[in-house]
């Protein structure tokens, strides 16, 4: 039996003015978070809303636990959990009322979503706000039920697109560890974010994904490694260049080198640095 | 739990929440209707034997739970494009049917309200009538046949905007053609098969002959059904089509 949680062979996807998947294909293993990070517009949102069954593929197969995702949709429905970038909650109706009619449209018995709904609020610490109408609540208490939502039928796979967007960087933090300890329970993440550092800290593995094709795959500690351990930044009059050293003293040597003209910065590799160089190199 | 009842139940909740304001406004367009055409302007007019008042009333019930169950299409609108919780329904594991039947059978629940509240606004000025099984027949095959066209236009229309065409072009040219206000027989002969076999004319005579003299053609009612059926499996192919 493979542990591949999650199998998506050459998707195209055409809108009328545009291709914005270009046969994207990856994996993710089982219990793995795999984070696909990419500029605005580089078709991260089409690809998850393919796997969600929101939009349709031009071509290209994916298989969810083996099974084709397209010949079996209410099955790979009820094993998906979605987390969308927009707050896509019924604003009028409180927090426990989302999560009812959640429970009900996954088919799941009464007493277990009474059950689970007062184990989620309890994990996301709103058990103070279950009578809560959604619009009295912050954007960071929405997305906070976005997500326990999308976790009332405990799917197998979550597809957390961009889901710490517009938050302050504290409480992006916080997330970051609430998310974590989702894939401590064995839920396979599939994650989505332009912030670099997000998936820095959060991801198993990344892949790069630019104008609808994937163009690298790796972990993030494999992808910070070969490019470099430090990153000299130099200060040109239209443009700052980096320049990437595995060795800390041949990095200072060059540091010395370049400050006579130059305002510069020494500091350690980001997988930002990484982006930004296969940005370069593709563009 | 069925799908169906998942996607009533949040209907039925939004709407408990805003039950004052909805019975308002389900109230404000039959009283106006009831004062202008039927005490004001239709005071001595008398229609095979009955006041214009009872000519109108069934006519009205039919027009006004044709508009509450299309009214479900401004619901759907506000679900898809500006809160995207018809992207929730996509997601979750619920069939086309069950989400079809969930908001189809929200929009029988507020023609049913309407009928009601018209029938206790009739009743408070002095007016009887026959009612009986198969008049709440028709008033549900209305509402379904409505609701059914309006769940079609919510999924076809692009943007908001769209939708205040479908009203005006179909529905209310429905509502004053369609036998709500005056006897059919007085429309222009070219005119006049095209208006016999709308659902809401044939709604409107089935309501009135029940309401005025207990009796209805039984072959109305087959129609108005075989045209539900119809509707429904139209509206189940716009949801189809809906995903971009």
């Amino acid at each position: 039996m493979s542990n591949i949680a999650l199998k998506v062979e050459n998707i195209v996807k055409k809108y009328p003015s545009i291709l914005a998947l270009k046969g994207v294909s990856f994996e993710i293993k089982e219990k793995e978070l795999f984070a696909l990070l990419g500029p605005n517009g580089a078709g991260k949102t089409t690809i998850i809303r393919i796997i969600a069954g929101l939009t349709n593929p031009t071509s290209g197969k994916i298989y969810l636990f083996e099974k084709n995702l397209f010949e079996n949709p209410i099955w790979s429905k009820s094993q998906i959990g979605i987390v969308p970038q927009y707050i896509n909650l019924d604003v009028e109706l409180t927090v426990e009322e989302n999560l009812l009619i959640h429970g009900f449209l996954y088919k799941l018995p009464f007493s277990f979503i009474k059950k689970r709904i007062a184990e989620l609020l309890e994990i996301a610490d709103l058990k103070e706000r279950k009578k809560s109408k959604i619009k009295e609540l912050s954007e960071g208490l929405k997305r906070r039920v976005l997500i326990i939502r999308a976790l009332m039928h405990k799917p197998k796979l979550l597809l957390l697109d961009e889901p710490t967007i517009g938050l302050d960087p504290h409480i992006r933090r916080k997330f970051w560890s609430f998310i974590k300890n989702i894939q401590a329970t064995g839920t396979t993440i599939l994650l989505t974010t332009h912030y670099m550092e997000e998936a820095e800290h959060l991801a198993d593995r990344v892949a790069f994904i630019f104008s609808g094709k994937i163009i690298a795959i790796n972990t993030p500690q494999n992808f910070i490694s070969n490019l470099g351990n430090y990153a000299l930044d130099v200060y040109l009059s239209d443009r700052v260049k980096s320049y990437y050293f595995k060795d800390k003293l041949e990095a200072e040597k060059e540091l010395l080198k370049y400050s006579k003209d130059h305002f510069v910065s020494l500091r350690r590799v980001s997988l930002e640095d990484v982006f930004l160089n296969y940005i370069e190199k593709n563009l | 739990m069925k799908g169906f009842l998942a996607v009533y139940l949040r209907e039925i909740l939004l709407f408990k929440k805003r039950i004052f304001r909805i019975l308002l406004s389900f109230s404000i367009n039959p009283l106006l209707y009831l004062f202008a055409f039927g005490i004001g302007l239709g005071k001595n007019i008398v229609i095979g034997g009955k006041s214009y008042l009872e000519f109108l009333i069934p006519g009205l019930i039919s027009a006004t739970s044709m508009m509450q169950a299309f009214a479900i299409n401004v619901e759907i609108n506000i679900s898809r494009f500006y809160l995207k919780i018809f992207e929730e329904f996509q997601a979750s594991p619920v069939s086309h049917f069950s989400y079809a039947l969930g908001e189809i059978l929200s929009g029988v629940t507020r023609a049913f309200l309407a009928t009601f509240i018209i029938l206790a606004i009739s009743f408070l000025a002095g007016v009887k009538f026959h009612l009986n099984f198969y008049f709440f027949l028709a008033v549900f095959l209305n509402a379904f046949i409505f609701a059914s066209l309006g769940l079609t236009s919510a999924m076809l229309i692009k943007s908001h905007a769209d939708q205040a065409l479908v009203t005006n072009f179909i529905i209310t040219p429905m509502m004053f053609l369609g036998g709500t206000f005056f006897p059919t027989e007085n429309l222009p002969s070219f005119i006049k098969p095209f208006i016999e076999i709308l659902p809401l004319t044939i709604t409107s005579h089935t309501l009135r002959s029940i309401a005025l003299y207990n009796s209805f053609k039984n072959s109305y009612l087959i129609i108005l059904f075989l045209i539900a059926i119809i509707s429904f499996i139209i509206a189940l192919y716009s949801i189809k089509g809906s995903k971009d």
